[in-house]
């Protein structure tokens, strides 16, 4: 059994009537990745805050790195790294002063501080940008600028608030491969994400959150099988015509999910099921079969309706 | 060497006011200039040739000089405790960074009054020495006005850090400017001497922290005694500054720590 360093029973987080998160239990072992996935509003990022040991917990235990957030938090922080959902850097400053000042607000000497930063620079690719202000750099710089920030006291747990939301395919595929290697070296990472290719990518085990509560948990794989038919045939008609076409393919599937511009059949053969759908004479204006993702289990557990 | 938690802020603070200080540095060598020549040396010259100046026994640059000073700590704190922290708060969110270290709300508020204070020493010495220039008093009465209106301006700086996070709309800072910072300004004593004021509006100028400022100032400036018991005043500005810093470090918990 790995070690917990962080561990949460009964956990909840109430804003006056609001209960933001509600009586969750988790554990998150070394050098793992953890992820938190849900839409918004789901009470990812007040749990994130609550482990970060700045927002008091409201009810259950939390445990993180051995410690009471409640009476520790500067000891618990002085350990972990945060990447929050907005980068709060100081724009006006340099990229080289940004991660001095934070390596000082952690009572870092400037020669460790310094060593620290050639060797981060280097890691999020912004050894060039050292001298820039940060106010102009691109999202993905900047992205990887406050993951570099959050290292900076070599933490044993980072903490990563949706890290590649806004950012282009080539820049999420860059920060991937660094936290990746991140993992290699030993970090815990513990990240919230509503992207499903991120969650399968990158996480160990996740717990899925609706509405503060944890809806499902296991590894990726473990929670398609257990939530989900192996493939998925998706159906598209033109519009309008998708309803009169549901009654009759709902009998060929295990599950099928109505979406506003597809129907999806859940079922563990999709050739065959699309054979059956063209023997019925039934001709959709195009067929995509594929294998069941994470979205899958994700859109079953916590529903199609739109989270504003 | 490991710092004390605020100072860690503390020298945040100067790091980031190195990136901008080249504005904040002409306004703090140009405006003292700037005001004493216009309301000291070009008002002053009809102030004193008037002939009903009969409150005044001094010519009115040597009047003015020292009530600016107190009214420009003023000013500079209130200028960096309202729209930097906002900010902090709301804009960059750069405190949620703070937070996320080891350093708490205490530590935040210790780092950016302690800031406030530097700031403050370097741009009131500066002003005492452009009143000694301009022969509005000699070095030594300049420079003994410069700790009380150092003062004067932390208590501003705890109070505005204070009401800057409470308020939820940054329109709610350009109105304590529009009605807080510049009636004071010109009410308080700085320009003439309260009594001219309508005797039902004394007791109001009396109550507000600046005209203190002013009559520290003024009396150690100017050596013409004090209208209240200087210590009295004295007392007041730090009670102010105390409680403006408890009142923030409270409002700022409520509003990042939860």
């Amino acid at each position: 059994m790995a070690e917990s360093l962080v561990s949460a029973r009964n956990l909840s987080k109430k804003f006056g009537d609001l209960v933001a998160v509600d009586d969750i239990d988790f554990d998150v072992h070394r050098g793992e990745v953890f992820g938190f996935l849900g839409p918004n509003g789901a009470g990812k990022s007040s749990t994130m805050r609550m482990i970060g040991a700045v927002s008091p917990i409201s009810g259950g235990t939390l445990s993180v790195l051995g410690m009471d957030p409640a009476t520790q938090g500067p000891l618990i922080r002085a350990r972990l790294g945060v990447v929050p959902q907005d980068n709060n850097l100081d724009e006006e400053l340099t990229v080289y002063e940004n991660l001095l000042i934070y390596g000082r607000y952690y009572g870092l000497s400037r020669k460790v501080i310094n060593e620290r930063i050639d060797e981060l620079l280097r890691f999020a690719q912004l050894d060039e940008r050292r001298k820039s202000r940060v106010e102009p750099l691109s999202g993905g710089m900047k992205r990887r600028l406050t993951i570099a920030r959050g290292l900076i006291n070599t933490p044993e747990m980072l903490i990563l608030d949706e890290p590649t939301t806004g950012l282009d395919p080539q820049a999420r595929h860059l920060l991937w491969d660094r936290l990746y290697r991140l993992k290699q070296e030993g970090v815990t990472l513990i990240i919230t994400t509503h992207y499903m290719d991120e969650a399968e990518q990158l996480c160990d085990r996740l717990v899925i959150m609706d509405k503060g509560k944890i809806v499902a948990a296991g590894s990726p794989r473990a929670l398609i099988e257990q939530h989900s038919s192996k493939e998925v045939l998706e159906l598209r008609f033109p519009v309008g015509t998708q309803e009169e076409h549901a009654g009759p393919l709902q009998a060929m599937a295990t599950r099928t999910e109505i979406l506003p511009d597809r129907v999806l059949l859940y079922t563990d053969d999709a050739d065959r099921v699309a054979d059956e759908v063209h023997r019925r004479g039934i001709v959709p204006e195009s067929t995509v079969s594929r294998r069941a993702t994470l979205e899958d289990v994700f859109l079953h557990l916590t529903g199609r309706t739109l989270v504003d | 060497m490991t710092l004390a938690f605020p100072a860690r802020v503390l020298e945040a603070n100067a790091r980031v006011y190195r990136r901008t200080y080249r504005g904040s540095l002409v306004s703090t060598f140009v405006n003292p200039v700037l005001y004493l020549l216009a309301m000291g040396v070009g008002l002053g010259k009809l102030v004193d040739a008037g002939t009903g100046s009969s409150t005044l026994t001094l010519p009115y640059l040597t009047f003015l000089a020292p009530g600016l000073l107190a009214a420009t700590a003023m000013t500079t704190a209130a200028g960096d405790s309202s729209f930097p922290v906002m900010a902090g708060i709301k804009w960059r969110k750069t405190f949620d960074a703070v937070l996320a270290t080891p350093l708490g709300v205490r530590d935040l508020v210790g780092g950016h009054l302690g800031w406030i204070a530097i700031r403050l020493t370097f741009v009131t010495f500066v002003y005492s020495m452009v009143m000694t220039i301009f022969g509005a008093t000699t070095i030594v009465e300049g420079l003994a006005a410069v700790p009380p209106a150092v003062l004067t301006g932390m208590a501003f700086a705890a109070l505005v850090t204070a009401y800057t996070a409470k308020i939820k709309d940054e329109q709610w800072l350009s109105n304590m400017f529009r009605f807080g910072i510049t009636p004071l300004f010109l009410f308080s004593g700085t320009f003439f001497p309260i009594t001219q004021l309508p005797g039902w509006l004394q007791p109001v100028a009396y109550a507000t922290p600046l005209w203190h400022g002013v009559s520290l100032c003024r009396g150690l400036a100017l050596r013409t005694g004090f209208i209240v018991d200087p210590w009295v005043s004295v007392g007041y500005l730090a009670a102010l500054t105390v409680l403006g810093a408890i009142l923030s470090t409270r409002q700022l918990t409520k509003r990042l720590v939860k």
